[in-house]
């Protein structure tokens, strides 16, 4: 099974959520369920470590399926 | 240690006028002379006094470096934390100060603009500062006075921020932190009151003064707020004083025995037992590695006639009941976690809530847009560890250890120079 655990190669991007925007019940959990869980409300809880390339194609189509723009890709800050 | 915030007319002849700020301390730097200072302030270790204990120096520096216009000062003098009133009693005081700090502030940075944002509820403060500003004549950019909604959360740095574009004192969604983007978009440098008070000290006696005390890691005084002892009140204190001192000097008792905790930093802080608290230094490095918290300079003695369950399950009923109402996991989940230690506390808890206020607690923070989350639930874990029989107590047999002596009362601190 995949993990999300911090890979030996520092990810390249991580996901991040604006908190404010993001109304729960969870489209991304359902698509990138390696990184992201839900809450017991529905609201997302992001994996730390960042996105293995692997994964980086269903991270996109998390990020492009949230209905109100609220999971971003960054590219990470750590090296 | 000699006062140094304080330094000057006793407490009891109120405001310090500008006849007698400016005879007792001269004039603070400006212009010019104001940024040269940006390496003493560096140099002098000053950590901001609002709560996360930032090097006030680097910010400084950070915010003249911006690209994206002159940048804006805003003053924050908001003060929600209910167990503090240093902020109010320092503005109250010594408003010449403060304002020295500001001024000295926005020439060092280079700002057009200063926003002045005082806690509405404090209207002594607020009056002394008004009438500081009609006294001085070295005023030249405007300064504003705003109202600062009395609530937990308006007081963070973004929150100020939005109160002062849009009247709305709500957190938003960083990056952009205010230093990079603030007031009317620009960088703006969001210092806490005592921290420019201090700055505004060191302007002129030196980053070696300030130095000059100080018993731990970290150098200088701080403002503290005691409560829970016979002396409540507003005191300044060397950094690293051991908090069995100030018990001492407090009248919260000369033993360990004579508490049985404390509460650390404030509503967003750490509890730590009056055992292990008692030789701490007073410090916010030393009270970080200890799991507790320096925060904005709380010491809330917990006496043995009050439950430390109950004193949490009212933080917690007052955190949540703070939440700005924007983020889910804040709104759903510290109002889960509250309702769950209030059935602690009073007995109606279901099996197995114990635990699940420990794992919610630990999905929630880094969650919010903004920190309040992470200090609530930082508070709720420290209690679980430092109250943690009682908790098990309260789970099991739904009953309170300290019977007789329910009651606690969130203690109200006066505004008073001990
Ligand atoms: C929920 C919350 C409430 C806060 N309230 C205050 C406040 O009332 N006054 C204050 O100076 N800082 C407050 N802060 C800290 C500010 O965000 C900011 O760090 C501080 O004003 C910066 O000044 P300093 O570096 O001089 O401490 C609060 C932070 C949080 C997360
Ligand atoms: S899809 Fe978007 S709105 Fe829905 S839970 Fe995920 S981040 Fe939040
Ligand atoms: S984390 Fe809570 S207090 Fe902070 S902005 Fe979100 S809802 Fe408001």
């Amino acid at each position: 099974m995949l993990t999300a655990q911090p890979t030996s190669r520092a990810a390249a991007a991580e996901l991040v959520v604006d908190r404010i925007a993001c109304d729960g019940f969870g489209m991304c959990a359902e698509l990138l369920p390696e990184l992201i869980n839900l809450d017991d409300w529905g609201y997302p809880i992001v994996r730390s470590g960042g996105v293995p390339d692997e994964l980086m194609d269903h991270a996109r189509r998390a990020v492009a399926v949230c209905p109100v723009l609220a999971l971003r890709l960054r590219r990470s800050v750590r090296p | 240690m000699e006062p140094r915030i304080f330094a000057g007319p006793p407490a009891a002849g109120g405001p310090e006028s500008l006849a007698d700020h400016a005879a007792r301390l001269g004039l603070v730097p400006r212009g010019s002379a104001a940024e040269a200072t940006i390496p003493v302030i560096e140099a002098s270790g000053l950590l901001g006094r609002g709560g996360a204990g930032f090097p006030v120096g680097r910010k400084w520096r950070s915010v003249a470096g911006q690209a994206g216009g002159a940048p804006a000062v805003l003053v924050n003098g908001a003060e929600g934390e209910p167990l503090s009133s240093k902020d109010r009693t320092l503005m109250r005081l010594r408003p010449h100060l403060v304002l020295d700090g500001a001024l000295l502030a926005a020439d060092a940075v280079g700002a057009d603009r200063i926003a002045i944002y005082v806690g509405s509820a404090h209207r002594d403060a607020r009056d002394s500062i008004e009438r500081a500003l009609v006294e001085r004549r070295d005023i030249r950019l405007p300064v504003q006075l705003f109202a600062a909604p009395a609530t937990y959360v308006a007081g963070e740095e973004s929150a100020a921020v939005h109160f002062v574009n849009a009247a709305d004192a709500r957190p938003t969604v960083t990056p952009p932190r205010p230093y990079e983007r603030g007031i009317d978009g620009r960088p703006t440098l969001v210092q806490n009151v005592e921290s420019l008070a201090n700055a505004a000290l060191i302007a002129r006696f030196g980053d070696a003064w300030y130095r000059g005390v100080g018993r731990s890691s970290t150098p200088g005084s701080a403002l503290v707020t005691v409560s829970g002892s016979d002396r409540d009140g507003v005191r300044e204190i060397e950094i690293g004083t051991p908090i069995g001192e100030l018990a001492e000097v407090a009248g919260a008792g000369r033993d360990p025995r004579d508490r049985q905790a404390v509460l650390l930093g404030g509503y967003f802080g750490g509890w730590v037992s009056a055992e292990r608290g008692w030789g701490l230094p007073l410090d916010p490095v030393e009270l970080r590695d200890a799991g507790s918290a320096f925060g904005a300079g709380v010491v809330a003695f917990l006496g043995h006639d009050r439950c430390g369950v109950r004193a949490t399950a009212r933080i917690m009923d007052y955190m949540a009941g703070q939440s700005a109402a924007q983020c889910g996991p804040c709104v759903f989940g510290l109002r889960a976690i509250a309702d769950a230690t209030a059935g602690l506390a009073n007995g109606t808890a279901a099996r197995d809530d114990l635990a699940r206020i420990e794992r919610w607690s630990q999905q929630l923070a880094g969650r919010g847009a903004c920190r309040h989350p992470d200090g609530a639930v930082g508070q709720l874990l420290s209690s679980l560890r430092v109250f943690g029989s009682e908790w098990e107590i309260h789970q099991r047999r739904r009953t309170c250890s300290r019977e007789g002596f329910r009651s606690f009362a969130v203690p109200v601190v006066r505004e008073k120079v001990a």
